[in-house]
């Protein structure tokens, strides 16, 4: 499954977007993550999943543009951390 | 030499007289729906202030989001346009020279820009088209609080308590706000709160520029005490604070004009 | 505050010929919604029972009563009910609920119940958010998209527009559908922009028919951008309030080339979160069974 967290307003997309079948759940994006954006959750979506899956916090979802600001700098931007962190490919960034 | 700065903001307009790089006249003006009879009026108001006439004037130059309404059209004839970013760069550097980082709110728009010591732009980034980024937030929960958004800044400065502000959206704030008067929450604790969110907004998005001091805080928001403390304590910083905020661009304009 | 222009009737309904007392398996769905509550209570699978209230200020009670006044006159208690899902915004305060399940995942599971497997896209548009799913023939989620931050697209923005314009909301989509010409949508997304755009237009001279045609347009392609981002495949169907504002619906129809089904004559499809919801107790009944 695609989850897409996040949103859109006036002033673009700010999506982070999971893909559910890749998360492990071993969860080092969200001890690598400098604003806490991600935690890891019983999948509320998925009520047959066993294992933990990752998800944008229900405190940044909707200010994720934000939160994640300190690691978009508008010059000499690195690879996000969580992208870094996750060996399956599984997080996305629409922005 | 004798030049003007037009700014046709999004709600006001602004117009400066500049000679010798004094200011000798300067007006501000609701824009309202028509903008271009607005900037006229405002620019009729200068000429009188300053006894002169249009044609004593050498170069205009015209910025803000309006700015196409008097570009090359009489009677003004602004000669030339500028980007926000660039007058508002010009303008805040004009007046404090240290400054390196200039944070601009205006009713529909937030910019943080970086400038070196020569005043030039380095880099910026914009909060744009979404009113939580914006002084249009303040407004409307003024209204939901029921308290003019000139008293809205006093007010926040006698709260005792922080209270959080969940919602981001100005209309979803709204109701927010009215639950919370519901609640008993006093109204100067939510105007905090309203000072407190948007501020955490307008560094969040300075943080991607890198903020380097002295920092300028200009444009209308900037004459809201509560906003100018919510945003010195969210950056752990003073802030220079000009006279006129809201003429920092015309300024700026002005000054380009006579270059 | 506004006045308000949101109306709609609570019911409740039992099926005529059903007997619960032959079933083997009954389970509930109990959405609390920000707006509306609703339970839809089946028997071996096939819709029982259910109904549809205002949600009150208290989740746990309003959970409590859409329950009740469902089982009402059916002779069931909770202890006849062998597993409750609960659903939507209020889905953890409900004590009576064995678990929480997602009204993105209850959605998609409702409207493949409701109008059949062949749903792929379900776009609900609700009171405070607006949600894009996609999924798999069995009503399973593959991929989702929910804003909840912004009220441009959402019945809270819809009322913004109904109050500025003193226009009942269940007559803006016609409203704004009484004209010959179409006019260019209003610029901004933000409500309090596009408010203002508004005030700007009526005081131009237009009409309130223009400015709501307008402004139905700009939401309309607000949706379709996110329905763009997760894809939409046929069948494609929309739930929730909006879904009555034909204003709406009509012009996203023909931004996305696709007509979304009707909606079927014997489900109301905002019992598709509860439906779905009651479907997951049966297969967790199930599952606990192996």
């Amino acid at each position: 499954m695609l989850a897409n967290y996040g949103y859109k307003d006036g002033s673009g997309d700010f999506f982070i977007t999971i893909d559910t079948d890749k998360c492990n759940g071993c969860g080092k994006c969200v001890a690598i993550c400098p604003a806490r954006v991600l935690g890891l959750i019983t999948d509320e979506s998925d009520p047959f999943r066993d294992i933990p899956v990752v998800a944008v916090t229900e405190e940044h979802r909707r200010k994720i543009k934000y939160s994640c600001a300190p690691c978009k700098p508008t010059v000499g931007r690195k690879t996000l951390p969580c992208i870094y962190a996750c060996q399956p490919n599984a997080i996305k960034h629409s922005w | 030499m004798i030049t003007a700065g037009v700014d046709m903001g999004a709600k006001t307009i602004k117009v400066v007289i500049l000679k010798n790089g004094k200011v000798i006249a300067k007006s501000i003006i609701l824009g309202g729906f028509d903008q271009r009879a607005a900037a006229e009026k405002a620019f009729a108001d200068t000429l009188t202030q300053s006894k002169l006439s249009r044609n004593d004037i050498e170069h205009i130059t015209v910025t803000g989001m309006g700015k196409k309404e008097i570009y090359m059209h009489p009677p003004i004839s602004a000669d030339k346009e500028l980007t926000e970013v660039t007058a508002a760069a010009k303008g805040a550097h004009f007046l404090f020279p240290s400054v390196r980082t200039v944070i601009d709110v205006g009713a529909e728009e937030g910019r943080a820009i970086r400038v070196d010591a020569a005043g030039k732009v380095i880099d910026f980034a914009v909060n744009e088209k979404c009113a939580a980024g914006a002084g249009s937030f303040t407004e409307a929960m003024g209204r939901a609080l029921e308290v003019p958004v000139e008293q809205l800044g006093d007010l926040s400065l006698q709260s005792q308590q922080a209270v959080a502000m969940n919602a981001q959206c100005a209309v979803f704030a709204e109701s927010e706000v009215v639950s919370l008067i519901h609640a008993k929450t006093p109204k100067s604790d939510i105007a905090r709160a309203v000072h407190d969110a948007i501020a955490s907004r307008i560094i969040s998005m300075a943080r991607r520029i890198g903020i380097e001091k002295d920092i300028a805080l200009i444009g209308g928001l900037t004459k809201n005490k509560g906003f100018v403390k919510s945003l010195q304590q969210g950056l752990e910083s003073n802030l220079l604070l000009p006279d006129d905020p809201e003429f920092v661009a015309a300024i700026g304009s002005a000054l380009i004009a006579a270059e | 505050m506004a006045k308000e222009f949101w109306r709609w009737k609570e019911y409740n309904w039992k099926s005529p010929d059903k007997d619960w007392k032959q079933a083997k398996i009954i389970t509930a769905g109990v959405d609390v919604g920000s707006v509306s509550s609703k339970t839809a209570i089946m028997a071996d699978g096939e819709l029982y029972a259910y109904s549809l209230m205002r949600t009150g200020s208290d989740s746990p009670q309003s959970a409590r009563k859409t329950i009740d006044w469902a089982m009402d006159g059916t002779g069931l208690t909770l202890d006849n009910i062998h597993y409750v899902v609960g659903t939507g915004y209020g889905r953890v305060n409900i004590p009576f609920s064995k678990k929480a399940i997602t009204e993105i995942a209850c959605h998609a599971r409702g409207a493949n119940y409701i109008w059949g497997q062949s749903v792929k896209t379900v776009l609900d548009m609700g009171g405070q958010d607006c949600k894009a799913i996609k999924c798999d023939d069995k009503g399973k989620v593959t991929a989702f998209l929910m804003n909840d931050k912004c009220a441009a697209g959402t019945g809270r923005g819809m009322e913004v527009f109904a109050d500025l314009l003193s226009v009942p909301i269940e007559e803006m989509g016609n409203l704004s559908l009484s004209l010959d010409k179409e006019p260019e949508p209003v610029s901004s997304t933000c409500v309090v922009f596009a408010k203002s755009e508004a005030l700007g237009l009526l005081r131009q001279g237009w009409s309130k028919e223009k400015v709501l045609a307008a402004y139905c347009s700009a939401m309309a392609h607000r949706v379709f951008t996110l329905l763009e981002k997760i894809g939409v495949e046929k069948d494609f169907v929309i739930t929730g309030g909006i879904s009555k504002n034909t204003g709406v619906v009509k012009r996203l129809e023909t931004e996305l080339k696709l007509t979304a089904l009707p909606k079927p004559p014997q489900y109301d499809p905002q019992l598709a979160g509860a439906i779905g919801a009651a479907l997951f107790a049966k297969a967790l009944v199930e599952k606990e069974k192996r």
